[in-house]
């Protein structure tokens, strides 16, 4: 087998502001190239520690005790700074949650979504201008020419989260971690957005992590799924599998809670209260081996 | 700002202008203090009292001295200066133009400390310097202008005498100005000896009047960028390579400047409030120094004719920020 792009193992984390209370337990999973993993739990459940981690943006509040996070086999936790540097950014981009707030208010999007190839690739502003423009076609987008000329606030959501689409693909990654990407716009625009991250990961080849909290999200684009909760792996595996045939009554419960769009009237079904016992009474007894199920 | 805008404020101003106007005028008149009793030798006569007061019209009821007043302002006449019997507008026309290049200087060394403190603390804001840093600039907010500019004095005029203590400009070079911009006229015209001179003499009332200006710019400044340094296109921008002196100059500045000009106008009217007390200390002879000189002499016109151009910088020094504000925030075009 080849080496997979992307390895976290044992990674563990604990928040220092909560006297070191754990926020990642042991979490392993690896991702190989092409691959898109959906990352998905509720608040809380460490997903988003995942990536800070991976991105190397953890706020000081939190410390990764353990672990190593692997990609194209180096460890990005302990490689210097300046290796860590080059490969954010071009091999790793990250689309991010708000692209209300991922947009500097104060400039034009032709000098925003041409930083990193002037930087990165050093090309001129002529050139950069044109992969601008191509990119922004890439991404749907119907009048790139006077979309380079305006302001954020001139965008709506959608078109702004198609330019943060555009930026992260615009070095041509092998990973991009996508950070909510979605909860931040309307419905109608959410099914868009999470078909064009899917089209542009198939053309670049490009392995996406894709951080949600919605299992429905999960099954319209992820290959794999990885589930957390407190901090820990519940389940993993093929997403097909996963949802077809949870192991853990956690992922059922999940699967159960979600809205039956066959079926609108059977209103949701809360997570049974037995179930959450069931996740304290595991996440108390650390690293046990049953926990791995994927 | 669009024209319409424009419009409505330059007319705000002028209804401004003219509370300015009213208030000085009735508090000059209900507080005590005689401007006749200071013209006149003591023994007067009631009869010479009143013919002087008679001659300034000082007999009048309130609201026809008013108008006469407002009427004469409107036609170009402020009057004339009861203790140094010279036209107001030509006293003020000789007077402001000190008090505007002593402003003007402070103002840009206030800037450019607090933008080159701002900046600096927040590229250091990891460092062991960081609370140096604030913990400095909290001492310097705490002093105010005066109290810099006594210091100043005993420091570099008394204990270590290397700046002028007084005035605007010696005497031997003062001659062949055409205006009384000395500073800018000198720097315009490359007169370098006068323009060193002027300097000199600017030094240290400039540091007094600026210093308390730069410390609150820098305060502003550094939180609207600590602000701005947290924001997610900040993130990202970092992530696709930029250095931390681009981020913070390129990226976070142009979003927190705005917050920080329309604080440093505010600012700006006490600064140029405070050059009535500083170029007093400074015997620096601006229209703040005359001020007071007026109000000991309980010169009528010349207070209102001061007041009114204090005024009108306060408020042209608004509109000024205000357009630079919108200017700097690309939502508020159009």
């Amino acid at each position: 087998m080849m080496t997979p792009l992307l390895s976290i193992s044992g990674l563990s984390a604990i928040s220092l502001r909560e006297r070191g209370a754990p926020i990642l337990r042991d979490v392993s999973l690896s991702l190989a190239r092409g691959e898109v993993r959906g990352l998905v739990g509720e608040s809380g459940a460490g997903k988003s520690t995942i990536a800070k981690a991976l991105l190397g943006i953890l706020p000081g509040t939190v410390k990764v005790t353990a672990g190593e996070i692997r990609f194209e086999g180096r460890d990005l936790l302990t490689m210097p700074q300046k290796d860590f540097r080059a490969i954010m950014g071009s091999d790793i981009a990250l689309i991010p949650q708000d692209p209300q707030t991922a947009l500097n208010p104060g400039r034009r999007i032709e000098a925003q979504l041409t930083d990193g190839l002037r930087l990165r690739r050093g090309m001129d502003a002529k050139n950069a201008r044109e992969r601008a423009l191509s990119l922004l076609a890439e991404v749907h987008i119907r009048d790139p020419e006077r979309v380079l000329k305006a302001y954020p606030h001139e965008l709506s959501g959608g078109m702004r989260q198609r330019i943060m689409i555009a930026s992260a693909f615009s070095l041509e990654p092998k990973l991009v971690v996508a950070d909510e990407p979605t909860t931040a716009l309307d419905v109608t625009v959410q099914k868009q957005i999470l078909r064009l991250i899917r089209g542009m990961q198939e053309a670049h080849g490009t392995a996406v992590i894709f951080v949600t909290h919605d299992l429905g999200v999960v099954a319209k684009i992820c290959d794999t799924v990885t589930l957390l909760y407190g901090g820990k792996v519940i389940e993993a595996g093929p997403t097909a599998a996963v949802l077809s045939h949870p192991r853990h009554a956690y992922t059922r419960a999940l699967i159960a809670a979600g809205p039956r769009y066959d079926r609108p009237d059977a209103g949701l079904e809360p997570v049974p209260q037995a179930v959450f016992d069931q996740l304290q009474a595991e996440l108390a007894m650390p690293f046990s081996s049953e926990m791995n199920h994927g | 700002m669009t024209s319409l805008s424009l419009l409505n404020r330059l007319a705000m101003a002028l209804i401004t202008l003219f509370g300015v106007a009213v208030i000085v005028f009735v508090l000059l008149r209900v507080v005590p203090g005689d401007p006749v009793a200071m013209m006149i030798s003591p023994g007067a006569s009631e009869a010479d009292i009143a013919a002087l007061r008679a001659h300034y019209g000082l007999d009048a009821s309130l609201s026809v001295q008013f108008a006469v007043w407002m009427k004469a302002i409107l036609s170009g006449d402020f009057g004339t200066s009861i203790s140094l019997h010279r036209d107001v507008l030509e006293l003020l026309a000789e007077r402001l133009p000190a008090t505007l290049e002593l402003a003007g200087a402070a103002l840009v060394f206030a800037v450019m400390l607090g933008l080159f403190i701002a900046v600096f603390a927040t590229l250091t804001s990891r460092t062991r310097l960081a609370p140096l840093v604030d913990t400095l600039n909290g001492l310097f907010l705490a002093v105010p202008d005066f109290i810099w500019a006594l210091a100043l004095v005993l420091v570099f005029g008394v204990l270590m005498p290397v700046f002028p203590l007084s005035g605007r400009i010696n005497p031997d070079v003062q001659e062949g100005f055409h205006t009384q911009f000395f500073l800018l006229e000198s720097l315009l015209t490359l007169r370098f000896s006068s323009l060193v001179d002027i300097s000199m003499h600017m030094i240290m009332p400039v540091l007094a009047l600026g210093l308390p200006l730069a410390s609150i710019i820098t305060k502003v400044l550094k939180q609207a960028l600590a602000e701005a340094m947290v924001q997610d296109y900040i993130l990202l921008a970092r992530l696709k390579g930029m250095s931390r002196l681009r981020l913070v100059l390129q990226e976070a500045l142009r979003n927190a400047i705005g917050p920080t000009i329309a604080l440093t106008g505010v600012q700006f009217t006490f600064l140029i409030g405070g050059t009535v007390i500083v170029e007093r200390i400074f015997a620096y002879p601006g229209i703040g120094n005359m001020a007071i000189d007026a109000v000991i002499n309980r010169d009528l016109p010349l207070i209102q004719g001061l007041v009114l151009v204090f005024g009108a910088m306060f408020i042209l020094v608004n509109l000024a920020s205000d357009a630079l504000v919108a200017w700097f925030n690309p939502r508020m075009e159009g």
